[in-house]
């Protein structure tokens, strides 16, 4: 019962992790329609960014600032040199274009830092463990992770509901054509946007190096997940973005943690872990496809 | 009738290359148009239901890796004597191989399209993906065909009468697929069907309205398109003799939709050209340096915001000028 709690924490955090990633990911193909692959290039740079700050000068938060600078920086960029142009063509060109910009950036990375992975140091005042409840002692930092992600689940809600620019989001990821024909500065708007979901982006790359490792590569692993996420929660929904995130991000983990060792019970030991592993991995996709099935445009989609 | 010259040129060129090669002692590029000629085959197949269809499929790659583990599973047990669930021999005869590589994967096109032909859209972009991520973990779970690893098919399937463990004969066979499949995909695009594929891009609830059965049109193309991408796989499998969860890896899905973008989509003979722009570059740009991918990203940038349309519309112009 305790490890299945450990894992449901785990879950949590992995979860909320998504839901930074796929909160911006969510908005930018919603409401531009830009499918924007360069989305984990933002969260590997927002992690090296911090991550190399924070050795620099020995002090973990001073990375935090570094990280979401930088990332909305690049953000800035490449949405103002490469993705404004590809506001109006299709997909297909989207794809290709930010496939490149990946390329760039990981090979800008290796040529600054090299192929190893780089690891962080945990801020001091969270390397503990925390006793949540008895007998279940839990890494204060993940539990950081979990509570900087809730405060900004929050903090976006607000945002998006109570404020003008939310009420311009809102009305662009359900008919962009009309917010622009009312003479919203929608330029400004997208460039505004685009540099949130980087923000974000840079955000949970820096939280998750001490967790993880910083690494090239990284962006395009959780990448693919961001997607799922963002596909099941429903295009331009932030409410569908931390709906599916948490959800996945427990599955995941429960899958990963457990179904290697009920498979145990049935199968020699070597197979089924390789199995348990493979199908644990494939769970996610399984849903997307099972959910996209029943429901074609995801849970909370946006304009249906 | 120009065009007509210049294709009989190409196909001799491309008949001939074997002899071109060897008197440049550049035997490696060999090897390299053979490659160029199955990605060819694979990413023409996704041009069909991508640039004819209108269809963005993200996964070709799952059906370009059944085909090649066909190949390999066949070798495997041919070579180990083992019968494939307990009643199936496996073989090394490429008349055997490639056909059934053909049908297994239709049969998964066919499965995985009936599902996300449902869907549409960024969803069907999006559902493709995740079937190929399915198959590539289970392939990378399956422990008895080497998981990770793959499988070495330490012998190229064998033809009658030919030798196929030379380079050069396989070249031949290559291309006669190559060839064979090209002038079939050119009389499929043509025809009535290629008509109403191109139809359903252009206004799918105009051809619903004039009575066709939209849905089936559309799976029989993805099917279509699968069995394309299967026969390119288990070539491939045959000319690198390896087949691995690579061959299903998102990336590789990636890979070919841009040689279809580079080349054209939508055109007949652009994802060849594609292909081999695509390949030709990396192989040049990896011999310079090894942070080659940064070149390649930069150009890839340069020619999405730079031109429309790929290696096709370029030709089009210059040749409208000249």
């Amino acid at each position: 019962m305790i490890l299945v709690l450990e894992q449901l924490l785990n879950g949590l955090q992995y979860g909320v992790m998504l839901f930074l990633l796929a909160a911006g990911l969510t908005l930018i193909f919603g409401i531009m329609g830009v499918i924007n692959l360069a989305h984990g290039s933002l969260y590997m740079l927002g992690a090296y960014a911090g991550t190399w700050v924070a050795m620099q000068t020995g002090n973990f938060w001073l990375g935090l600032p570094a990280a979401l600078i930088v990332a909305a920086l690049a953000g800035f960029a490449i949405e103002t040199v490469v993705v404004r142009r590809l506001y109006a063509r299709d997909h297909l060109d989207q794809v290709l274009a930010t496939f490149g910009l990946i390329l760039v950036f990981n090979q800008l990375i290796i040529l600054m830092f090299g192929r190893q992975p780089v690891y962080t140091q945990l801020p001091s005042a969270f390397s503990g463990s925390i006793e949540i409840i008895p007998g279940l002692p839990y890494p204060a930092y993940r539990l950081l992770i979990i509570a900087v992600g809730l405060a900004v689940a929050v903090g976006l809600y607000l945002v998006i509901n109570k404020t003008r620019l939310g009420m311009l989001v809102r009305a662009g990821s359900t008919n962009r054509e009309m917010v622009r024909a009312l003479g919203v500065d929608i330029r400004m708007l997208y460039t505004l946007v685009f540099g949130l979901g980087a923000l974000l982006a840079g955000l949970a790359g820096y939280m998750a190096g001490p967790v993880l490792a910083v690494q090239v590569g990284m962006g395009e692993q959780i990448l693919l997940s961001t997607f799922v996420v963002v596909v099941i929660g429903g295009v331009g929904s932030i409410k569908g973005a931390f709906v599916a995130g948490i959800a996945l991000g427990v599955i995941d983990t429960m899958l990963r943690a457990f179904l290697p060792g009920m498979l145990r019970q049935v199968m020699a030991g070597p197979e089924a872990d390789a199995l348990g592993i493979g199908i644990s991995s494939m769970g996610i996709y399984l849903l997307m496809a099972l959910v996209l099935l029943i429901r074609p445009k995801g849970l909370f989609a946006a304009g249906s | 009738m120009r065009a007509r010259i210049l294709s009989v040129l190409l196909v001799l060129l491309l008949i001939g290359l074997p002899f071109l090669t060897q008197a440049m002692d550049q035997t490696a590029f060999l090897s390299l148009a053979t490659r160029i000629l199955v990605y060819g085959i694979a990413a023409a197949s996704l041009n069909f239901v991508l640039g004819y269809g209108g269809m963005v499929s993200f996964g070709h790659a799952a059906f370009f890796g059944i085909g090649g583990y066909v190949v390999g599973i066949l070798y495997q047990h041919h070579d180990t004597e083992t019968l494939l669930w307990g009643f199936l021999p496996g073989t090394n005869q490429m008349l055997i191989t490639l056909p059934l590589a053909v049908l297994v994967s239709g049969l998964a096109a066919a499965a995985i399209g009936a599902l996300s032909l449902r869907t549409g859209g960024v969803q069907f972009i999006m559902i493709t993906l995740a079937f190929a991520q399915m198959l590539f973990f289970l392939f990378v779970s399956l422990k008895t065909y080497g998981g990770e690893d793959g499988i070495i098919v330490r012998r190229t399937n064998e033809l009658p009468f030919l030798n196929m463990r030379d380079k050069t004969v396989l070249y031949w066979v290559v291309l006669a697929i190559a060839l064979t499949f090209f002038f079939g995909l050119r009389r499929l695009i043509r025809s009535s069907f290629g008509t109403v594929i191109s139809g359903i891009r252009q206004n799918e609830r105009r051809m619903a309205a004039l009575g066709v059965p939209v849905y089936r049109y559309k799976l029989y193309a993805f099917m279509l398109s699968g069995t394309g991408a299967g026969l390119a796989g288990a070539l491939m499998v045959n000319v690198l003799r390896f087949a691995s969860p690579d061959m299903m890896h998102w990336t590789k899905s990636g890979e070919l939709m841009i040689m279809v973008i580079l080349g054209g989509v939508g055109t007949l003979l652009g994802p060849f050209l594609g292909a081999g722009v695509f390949l030709m570059l990396e192989s040049w740009l990896a011999s310079l340096s090894e942070h080659w991918p940064l070149a390649m990203g930069l150009i890839l940038l340069a020619l999405v915001l730079g031109s429309r349309g790929g290696i096709m519309a370029l030709l089009g112009r210059i040749g409208g000028r000249g």
